[in-house]
Parts: C-alpha cells; structure tokens; sequence
C-alpha cells in the first residue's frame, strides 16, 4: 500500500511536468497546426541559461525569472524570424523545420554549455516528507512542481477564458482569415501563442531539471512523453493535455514501480500506439471533424 | 498624397456622405491567362444597398475579394471616402468600417455564440495590441459596455437565447443570422453579405429582405445573391456582371428589363 502510494505520487508530479510540456505543444499546435519538435530543446537551452544566473547569483529564483523570460524571448523570436516563414505552407515543411531546430539547439547548448553533466539545484528539500511517521514520496520540491504547473495552468485559462486578447487568440486559432477580416491581429497573436508556449516549455525544463543533472539532451525523453501526453487528449484540447499528462505520469510510474523502470520508454510507445489505434483523434478532441 | 483611410474613419463622420462612400474604378483581374475581372466599375453611395448579380462564374465573388483585400487586382482602383485605397488587406477592414460575411457561415466553432460576437466587435471599444497586453484585462467598464453591445445586436436579430451555445448545435438559418450579427456589431459604415440568402427558406429569406433594407439609415450595404426575388425587391441599384465585365447598371426595373441582363441569364432562367 505504501509503495502505492508512493509510486502514484511520484507520477503524480512527474505528470505534471508532462502535463505542462504537452500544454505547450498544443498551444502551439491550435494556433499553428505544428507540432514544435524544437520544445524540449528551447526549455533545455532556457534551463541552461538559468543554471549560469543560478551558480553566478546563487538565487533560484533569479534563475527561474530568466529562464523563463528568456523562453518568452525565444519563443517569440523563433516564430516570427523562422516559423512565419514556413506557416501556410505544407505541413511537412513546418514539422522539418522544428526537428532542424530540435537538432541545432542542442548543438549549440553543446558548443555554448559544454556537453558534460551537470547538476542543477532545487530551490526545494528532495527528500520525502514524514506523513503519520512514514516517509512518503511527497517531497517539498514536488509540492513547488505540482503548485506552479497548477498556477501556470490557471493563468493560462484565466487568459483565454475571460481576456480579450485571450477570446482572439482563441478565434485566430479557430480560423484566420475570418478572424483577419474582424480585424484580429492575427501575426502578433501568433508570435505572442509561441512566447507563451515557449514559458510553459521553459517551466517544464527547469521543473525536470530541478534536483538532477542537466545535460543537452536531457529534455529528450520529455519530448516523448510530453508528446504522448498531448496527443492522449487530442492535441487541440488544453484541458486534455493536462489529464494526458498526469495520466502518463501515472502509467509510466507503475511500469517503473511495478514492472522495471527499463520499459518506461516502451511503455509510452506502447500507450500512444494503443491510443492512435483505439481513438486516433485522442481522449478528448472536441470534433473529429476538424483535419488540416 | 494618400492618406490612410484607417486613421480617417471614425464613427458617425459624415464628412464624406457626398460623393460615393466606395467606389471600384476600371479594375481588371488575371489569374495567369484568365482574365476574372475586366475594367469592372461600382460605386456605392452611403446607405445604399447595392446588389451585385451574375450567372455562375460571372465574377461576383472575384469582386468581393477584390473589395475585402483578398485579392489584389491587377489593374484599376479603389476608393474609400473618397481616398485612394492602395494595397488593401483583409485585417485593415475592420478599422476602416467595412465588414463583410462569407459564404456559408464562416463563425468560429470553439466559440460560443456572444464570443463569436464579441471577437466582431472590435472596432471602437478596444485599446491597440500592445496596451491590451499590458493591461491583458480591459477595464470592467469596456467589458460591460463590449458585452452589451453584443447583447444588444444579438437581440436585434433575435437570437439571444442562443448566446451560450456552440454555433454548430444551432439550425443553419440562426448560424446565419448570428454570422450578420457578428458583421453588425462592429458597426461599418458598409456591409459586404456574401450570398446571405443561401440555404436559407422562403420566411427567413423575407425576414432577411426586411433586416437589410432597415440596415440603411446606419450603412451601406453591397449584395452577392442568386435569388432575383431578394434582390429585386431589396437593392436600390443592381451591377451585373457576365464573363467578368459589367453588362448592365442601374435600378431593379432597368436592370430587368435591360436585354444584356435577359441574354446573360437566358439559359439559366430556362433552366
């Protein structure tokens, strides 16, 4: 029972990074119809920034403030100079262009950072807290990863729920040439989705990052689970996302309690297999109808 | 030196009202070797409803396009308020006063019906883009007043039971009808319907009759149509267009009457 617990708390906010990582494919992809490859990298390379601010100022926080500006930046910066030129066009350019990206980053944070592990801190305690005199695996650092997935998840609705500019990225996202003909400003709302998405990305990378060693292909298996998550829950649904990606924390976490932590990979594999094969548009995609 | 008829249009400026509010001079349109569009010509006065007809293929919707900056021509000009319109684009629309339906009903399906409303409705309420992502929040008060506003039109047409609903739970003819709401609400000094009548039966075709000409004490309104009857009875002047020219201009009675017209449309009207 214990172990139980344990091991569903551990995928509980191992999940929440997934589930976080997938939010930022899919915001991407109900904006743009593309699935960014080049996420893990961008929240590897905002990652590594944070840890240099981190060892140079000794602040977590300072850390986290940049790096998660720093992926605004270069979310913003990447669609506009790269991804602006390749939208509308065919949708395999667009899905090259983001795997090139997933490759140049990553070598470039070689070049920059070095290709050597490194650890880097959390801003929390990582052992378990004592529960009724037993050591669950709650740590306070998975207390801090779950709170800022939920808070980051809540401002997300907050802004596509009941702000303007939130309404019209959502219409620009639906469609936009209608939504240029009301007068959208469907270019900039489009750099501002992959800014925000690039944020979540960024969150994502310092959460996973957060009491482990960082390396520039650490984010690798993130885009693996991040993406079965997403399309768990149908790639166009926020709210699916995030159940995708607690549920695959879930289920990676007793494949790796209960059967062998070396299957963990197959196991995702095998999840997004079954789930293309039983329900090809996802848990949770509103309509079937809607293919590019 | 042209100016840009963005900054010019503001709400109720009547500076204008004496010559043409629109006016299409002698455009030509290619698409490689076919020609869509020859030196075609339309002016459209403040509150006018003028229809544009033509047998499939005559270049009525060539038109649009040119008008709403999808396409741009090859040839001729555009004038708004009296100034040259160089180089227009779809997204300049709205700040400059028209708004235009599309064929079908074009309403966004993840949004709700007041959403779908509330994204047309941005002409006047709303700050620029980067002062509405500093502040992300309008103030309550624009909010209210964008709310009412969408309110208010939607219950003009009638359908503010359905403010809540996703438009595709709801019968085509109200899709329509909120697809027009969501062009009213921006209020523009022109309104360009892109065959509104179509799927829709013999009331709610009557009713729609009724709505556009009540439209022209507050907007022009331009009209792509098939149902001669809709048009006959609500346009004051009628274009019509056969291969891509103009083969006839003028009220319903001359235009019916106009031998070009009755040629153009002989084998349909057979048929």
């Amino acid at each position: 029972m214990q172990q139980f617990l344990n091991v569903t708390l551990t995928g509980l906010s191992q999940g929440a990074i997934y589930a976080a990582f997938a939010l930022a494919l899919v915001l991407i992809w109900r904006s743009t119809r593309i699935v960014n490859f080049a996420q893990g990298s961008m929240g590897m390379f905002t990652t590594y920034l944070a840890l240099i601010v981190i060892e140079g100022t000794g602040s977590y926080w300072l850390g986290l403030v940049v790096a998660l500006g720093a992926g605004l930046l270069l979310g913003a910066a990447i669609e506009r100079l790269i991804i602006r030129r390749v939208e509308g066009g065919p949708e395999l350019s667009a899905i090259i262009v983001t795997l090139g990206l997933f490759v140049a980053i990553q070598a470039l944070a070689a070049i920059l950072f070095g290709a050597t592990f490194r650890s880097f801190p959390a801003p929390f305690d990582l052992r378990g807290m004592m529960v009724g005199g037993v050591n669950v695996a709650l740590t306070p650092f998975s207390v801090f990863v779950i709170g800022s997935v939920v808070l980051v998840m809540a401002a997300l609705v907050a802004l596509f729920r009941f702000t303007d500019v939130g309404l019209r990225m959502r219409a620009a996202a639906f469609d936009q040439e209608v939504s240029r003909l009301l007068g959208v400003p469907v270019g900039p709302l489009l750099t501002l989705g992959w800014a925000l998405a690039a944020v979540v990305g960024s969150l994502a990378g310092l959460l996973i990052a957060g009491g482990s060693l960082v390396y520039p292909a650490y984010m690798d298996p993130i885009i693996v689970y991040g993406f079965v998550a997403a399309v768990l829950g149908g790639l166009d649904s926020p709210g699916g996302a995030v159940v995708g990606g607690l549920a695959m924390g879930l289920a990676l976490s007793y494949v790796s309690g209960y059967v062998g932590s070396e299957l963990v990979a197959m196991a995702a594999l095998a999840i997004l297999v079954a789930v293309l094969l039983v329900r090809p548009h996802g848990l949770f995609a509103r309509t079937a109808a809607r293919r590019v | 030196m042209v100016t840009d008829p963005a900054e010019g249009a503001t709400p109720g400026d009547t500076s204008a009202t004496d010559g043409p509010l629109f006016r299409v001079d002698e455009v030509g349109v290619r698409f490689g070797g076919l020609v869509a569009l020859d030196e075609v010509s339309l002016s459209v006065a403040p509150g006018e409803v003028h229809g544009v007809i033509g047998p499939n293929g005559a270049g009525k919707t060539t038109l649009f396009n040119v008008c709403c900056g999808f396409v741009t021509p090859s040839s001729g000009t555009l004038h708004w308020r009296g100034e040259p319109v160089r180089g227009l684009r779809p997204h300049r629309l709205a700040q400059m006063g028209i708004a235009r339906t599309l064929q079908g009903v074009g309403l966004f399906r993840g949004l709700t019906v007041l959403e779908n409303v509330m994204v047309g409705a941005d002409r006047h309420h709303r700050a620029g883009f980067t002062s509405a992502l500093l502040a992300l929040r309008r103030s309550d008060r624009d909010e209210r007043a964008l709310r009412e506003r969408a309110h208010a039109v939607l219950t003009e047409l009638g359908t503010e039971t359905y403010a809540d609903r996703l438009p595709g739970s709801l019968p085509y003819p109200v899709q329509k009808r909120v697809a027009l709401a969501r062009a009213l609400v921006a209020e523009p000094q022109m309104l360009l319907l892109d065959e509104p009548a179509s799927g829709l039966g013999a009331d709610d075709m009557a009713e729609l009759g009724t709505r556009i000409r009540g439209l022209r004490d507050r907007m022009a309104v331009v009209l792509v149509e098939h149902h001669m009857d809709l048009v006959m009875t609500v346009c004051d002047r009628i274009t019509v267009l056969d291969f891509g020219r103009v083969v006839a201009e003028g009220t319903p009675d001359q235009v019916r009457d106009d031998p070009a017209v009755i040629d153009a449309y002989l084998g349909e009207e057979a048929a």
